[in-house]
């Protein structure tokens, strides 16, 4: 049983651990047009 | 479409959640290899999800190289619409000549013959028609990145099934081995997307990943051909499974795969979004006045 819940459990610490990557891309991106956006002004 | 996303997102939540309860209570205990067989649900859809999104990679490199110029464009075009045709001709001509019926392996169907060539002929003209050449570069990144994510949960969920199964972690066999060159195909895809910054990066990535792909049928039909040490498909190849694990499997694949489609949703949008950003950026640098040397 340990096996099993040990695959289930990393099966879902890649995908969370990947979604994590996403959403701090999107995060830097945002930043990124927050500085541009200070520029302009 | 931007308030359908949390919408599908809680939907693709419940459904994992209920593929998940049917993988570990319904579907009926393996009688030789016990309870941890049902790592078999999450490592066999993970594995097809992978292949699918790789495919899809293909295809969009495929279109990414191709429709440059619009001469191999269309050449690309009516070979599509030949490889359709051909295949259906082919299963005709093979179901009338009965030496050439009874030649074919047991496996193949003339029905898989008559439509391997239409879906992907039709999954390439349906790519091409929703996606612009930018559109399909960056649907080529997003496929790899998470068919990536999804191949590493096969090469993770795959030995922590055979320890307690065949006693080893690892065994250097060709279906193990052809997945670990798949992983590292698309990894190094991935590493030159993300280091090089010269202007031919998607052209050069595109035929990486086109070879890459290359690799996916022999690792699907290396159990097929080769002695492995690796079980044999459970569907087709003469596999049998129980219908009630049949379904549960079946289940936790379609869960997968609208997973794998609000993922790749999400990071085709960033991917879009970043490019809008560098090319503002670009063009912000272009206008800044410069300094005149004197």
């Amino acid at each position: 049983m340990n096996f099993l819940y040990t695959a289930y459990a990393a099966t879902w610490a890649i995908h969370i651990g990947y979604l994590v990557t996403v959403a701090l891309r999107y995060r830097n991106l945002k930043r990124e047009i927050d500085d541009m956006s200070q520029k302009d002004r | 479409m931007k308030k359908a996303f949390p919408i599908l997102a809680l939907l693709t939540a419940v459904f994992l959640s209920y593929a998940l309860y049917l993988a570990l209570e319904v579907a009926p205990r393996e009688q030789t290899m016990g309870d941890v067989q049902r790592i078999f649900y999450y490592h066999v859809p993970s594995a097809w999800t992978a292949f699918l999104l790789f495919f899809i990679n293909f295809l969009a490199s495929i279109q990414y190289l191709v429709r440059r110029t619009p001469s191999t464009d269309k050449v690309a075009n009516w070979l599509l619409i030949t490889v359709a045709v051909l295949s259906c001709v082919a299963a005709a001509i093979i179901g009338m000549v009965p030496s050439l019926k009874s030649a074919l392996p047991a496996d193949v169907r003339l029905s898989s013959i008559a439509t391997t060539g239409p879906i992907i002929a039709g999954l390439y003209f349906l790519v091409r028609k929703l996606f612009s050449l930018e559109g399909v570069d960056a649907l080529a990144i997003t496929t790899a990145e998470v068919g990536v994510a999804f191949c590493t949960v096969v090469l993770v969920t795959g030995p922590l099934w055979a320890r307690p199964v065949w006693g080893i972690w690892w065994t250097w066999d060709i279906r193990l081995t052809s997945t670990l060159v798949l992983w590292l195909i698309y990894v190094s895809y991935l590493v030159l997307r993300r280091f090089s910054s010269s202007g031919q990066t998607p052209v050069l990535a595109a035929a990486l990943a086109v070879f890459g792909a290359l690799d996916v049928p022999l690792v699907y039909f290396s159990i097929w051909i080769f002695r492995t040490q690796h079980p044999q498909p459970v569907i087709g190849g003469g596999g049998s499974i129980d219908p009630r694990m049949l379904h549960v499997l079946l289940i936790n694949w379609l869960a997968f795969l609208c997973f794998a489609g609000l993922v790749c949703w999400s990071r085709y949008r960033l991917e879009m979004f970043k490019r809008q950003v560098e090319e503002t950026q670009a063009l912000e640098a272009l206008l800044e006045p410069r300094s005149v040397p004197r």
